[in-house]
């Protein structure tokens, strides 16, 4: 079973970094001019550059050796920063992880508290409440985060412009990236406390003389949460890219902008490890996923131990 | 007389337009159990819920008299509701396996009154619920309060969800359908044991779709139809000398031996007689053994079906009838053993060499919906069995007329029909390519008694009419007592028992045939199953 998992893990690994290897590689431009950059350029110290990153041996000498580093944990140097790759990310990572896990807090507390509200409210309030989740899933993240900067910070001033200092200047991009996440849970969320206080158990338990909030709270509400742990996955997954462009509207640092610089200036060795390093979250969090959802369902349980 | 427990006159329940109760009176004395018996529809569980205050959400719920524990009911409100619901009056509904909370343990589950309705101190919960659960018989009381329903069998789950409704100290015991989709032996065991519930003290409303089984236990049964109760009685009174039409049509209706060689829906004619052929066999089964990982689900079992000879195959579930059905049909390979169908080797080889003689074998299900492609129209389903070369339309038209489906149905899709109707477009379907044999997997187990009825009047008919030989399974054993000729009866895996069917279900020789016989719920219209010892 772990076994199993590792081995999915590295596979998953290991196809994210040659796409993006060879994307790259097909990209036009040359590598030397990237490292070149502003400085000093004639032809010899081209050849040198070229014979100190390997540039000038054959493409697939360079992915074997760029996967030899890779099983050693050494990600290589930046083109353009000349610094290591695990250097400039480790830098910014804290940022990012911070409005991640930020969100994903905020928007999975939005979704149980909305869907908990609206749930049994007839049709009405559900129709507006429906209206409103898919007006905020399929807003663009930017657009929302525009109109947030503009009312909160130019007009109101409550909130910081740009910058990463402090809660404060978290608050607008997490909202941002929090507010689809809300919508598509809500959905899901209410849709399941529905199915859930539909069936005969949620009958037994109203017959037991248990209050309605009582059946939604110990019965029905982990029903519902089922299907969200298995979208947690994919909402994580979709928060890094979230993160790139909530990151450029808000001006916050982050591997958003390392991100972005990184690919228009065809800086490999960083595109490449921060597609590794949201792989590598993928998986985790699937990962984690699968866990929780055995932990909240028994009969997973078994059926696994069988 | 002392006050009654439920006191109602004139009870009407609506949903918007549709009005499912009109007009019951129903009263329900102390230590007393009453019965009420309906089809699909007729109100029963509404009647039932509404008396706790759970007739549904959008439900209006109105009475000339409403007095639940000698109290106005009427100007309940939902605090007075949950006061009654758990302590005054337990409510036991069907399948414990939805019925309990699949995320929640057993014991948590029980507990659950005690904590609502603070019996008890919290301390000795967890020994107030082993008691529970030992008063309701389930072995090992303190590791099943640990277990969550799946790790149940059927059987005690539906303990523990009676253990649950009686752990308030109910005086009134509400049980919805509670045996229904149980094992024989298993539905007289609970049946025991809510009788034991009323000897406690406790009175019964039991609501079901079976006559046999309320017949047992009630003091007086009351029949709903469209939400009208049509007659009521005590159990002689309704089932000896019914006088009401419907009544009667329900109890004809009831498959047993009595009824053999009859019609079900109209009274007592006869049904053209078909003509069993043993000596020359359609399908032959031999030594046929399969097993999943260490469970031997099937062991070393044979037999033969003669040209239009209809065998029974009887058993409990889990006893191996329908991986049986599924290697005769081809699905699943046996480990050991060999299959013969139109003379040739028929298990264990690719698909590819069973296809020239497939259309001669064919597939009714319990479940006909889940085989049908929903987007599909009916004509569509059945003219996709039709054999090429064979005008479809005509061809089509004509099995819709034999099955008695109204040419209207042809251009709908299933989930629109009726239960009975779906299973009518499935026996057209298995009919069209004029196959030799039929497996018919529970058939007729999803359906109402009436629908039930014309569904087993129809396949009795079809088999005279084409000499289609029926492997008929089953576990309601009246059911093959009424249409087999033969029967077979599987218990973990192995054939314990096979011969006439009315020898093996007079003279049973197994311990499990006569444990399982003993076990049917019967009144006095079928006397052969009462000469079994029990």
């Amino acid at each position: 079973m772990l076994a199993r998992r590792v081995g999915t893990a590295v596979v998953v690994l290991w196809v994210a970094a040659t796409a993006t290897y060879l994307a790259l590689l097909a990209a036009p431009g040359s590598t030397v001019d990237t490292i070149i950059g502003d400085g000093a350029d004639s032809p010899e110290i081209r050849a040198q550059i070229a014979r100190e990153w390997d540039l000038d041996r054959s493409p697939l000498v360079q992915y074997a050796a760029y996967l030899g580093r890779l099983v050693r944990g050494d990600l290589g140097r930046s083109y353009l920063l000349q610094r290591p790759v695990s250097e400039v990310l480790g830098a910014q990572l804290g940022s990012t992880v911070q409005l991640a896990v930020a969100a994903a807090t905020l928007g999975v507390l939005l979704s149980v508290v909305l869907a908990l509200v609206t749930t049994g409210r007839g049709a009405w309030a559900r129709r507006v409440s429906g209206t409103v989740e898919l007006a905020f899933v399929s807003t663009p993240g930017f657009l929302v985060g525009m109109v947030l900067l503009n009312v909160f910070s130019f007009r109101w001033g409550l909130f910081p412009v740009a910058g990463d200092r402090g809660i404060a200047a978290l608050v607008l991009p997490a909202v941002t990236l929090a507010l689809p996440i809300a919508g598509l849970l809500t959905q899901v969320l209410r849709e399941g406390l529905e199915r859930a206080l539909d069936e005969p158990f949620a009958v037994t338990a109203r017959a037991r003389g248990l209050r309605e909030r009582a059946v939604v709270a110990r019965h029905a509400l982990r029903h519902a949460l089922l299907p969200v742990v298995t979208l947690a996955g994919w909402v994580f997954g979709g928060l890094l890219g979230g993160a790139v462009i909530v990151e450029q509207v808000f001006g916050r640092p982050g591997l958003g902008q390392i991100a972005v610089t990184a690919v228009t200036s065809q800086d490999l060795p960083v595109v490449l490890a921060v597609v590794m390093l949201s792989a590598a979250v993928f998986v985790a969090v699937s990962t984690l996923a699968d866990t929780l959802y055995a932990v909240v369902d028994p009969r997973l349980r078994t059926a696994v131990a069988a | 007389m002392s006050t009654p427990l439920i006191a109602v006159e004139d009870l009407r329940v609506d949903f918007g337009a549709a009005e499912v109760v009109r007009g019951i009176d129903l009263t329900v004395h102390p230590g007393e159990c009453v019965a009420v018996v309906g089809e699909s529809g007729s109100g029963k569980s509404v009647t039932a819920r509404s008396l706790v205050g759970l007739a549904g959400p959008r439900s209006r719920v109105r009475a000339a008299k409403f007095e639940v524990d000698g109290r106005d009911a009427s100007r309940f409100a939902e605090r007075d509701w949950r006061r009654i619901r758990g302590a005054f009056a337990g409510l036991v509904l069907q399948d414990a396996l939805g019925s309990l909370d699949p995320l929640r343990r057993v014991g948590d589950e029980i507990g659950e009154v005690l904590g609502t309705h603070r019996i008890g101190d919290r301390r000795d919960r967890a020994a107030r619920i082993r008691g529970l659960l030992d008063d309701v018989h389930v072995p090992e009381p303190e590791r099943r309060a640990r277990q969550y329903p799946h790790e149940l069998s059927g059987g005690l789950r539906q303990r523990a969800l009676i253990a649950s409704a009686v752990a308030g100290g109910p005086r009134l015991l509400i049980a919805d359908e509670p045996t229904t989709a149980l094992d024989v032996t298993v539905q007289a065991q609970i049946l025991r044991l809510l009788d034991e519930k009323r000897a406690a003290g406790a009175a019964l409303l039991l609501i079901s779709h079976d006559l046999s089984v309320v017949a047992r236990l009630a003091d007086r049964i009351l029949v709903l139809k469209d939400g009208v109760v049509v007659e009521q009685g005590t159990p002689g009174e309704v089932l000896g000398d019914p006088r009401d039409a419907y009544t009667r049509r329900l109890i004809a209706a009831v498959p047993s031996a009595a009824t053999r060689g009859l019609r079900l829906s109209v009274d007592a004619q006869p049904v053209p007689a078909h003509t069993p052929d043993p000596a020359t066999p359609v399908i032959t089964a031999a030594g046929l053994s399969k097993r999943y990982g260490q469970h031997e689900v099937v062991r070393d079992v044979s037999f033969t079906i003669g040209r239009g000879e209809t065998l029974g195959l009887v058993g409990e579930s889990g006893s191996g009838k329908s991986t049986v059905a599924a290697i005769l049909f081809g699905t699943v390979a046996p480990d050991a053993g060999t299959v013969t169908f139109a003379g040739r080797d028929w298990a264990g080889v690719r698909e590819r060499d069973r296809r020239p003689d497939r259309r001669g074998l064919q597939f009714i299900a319990q479940d006909p919906l889940a085989s049908f492609d929903p987007r599909y129209t009916v004509e569509r389903i059945v003219a996709e069995a039709v054999p090429p070369g064979e005008p479809v339309r005509e061809r089509v038209r004509e099995l819709l007329d034999r099955v008695g489906l109204p040419s209207s149905v042809r251009d709908r899709r299933p989930v629109t029909l009726s239960g009975g109707q779906r299973q009518r477009v499935a026996i057209a379907r298995a009919l069209a390519p004029r196959p030799a044999l039929v497996i018919c997997d529970e058939p007729v187990s999803a359906l109402d008694v009436s629908v039930q009825a014309q569904v087993l009047d129809l396949l009795a008919d079809l088999r005279a009419a084409d000499g289609t030989a029926l492997l008929f399974i089953s576990h309601d054993l009246g059911v093959v007592h009424h249409l087999a000729d033969r029967v077979l009866v599987l218990h973990e895996g192995a054939v314990v028992e096979q011969g006439p069917v009315h020898d093996v279900f007079t003279a049973p020789r197994h311990a499990y045939t006569k444990e399982l016989l003993a076990a049917v719920p019967s009144w006095a219209k079928a006397p052969a199953l009462e000469e079994v010892p029990s």
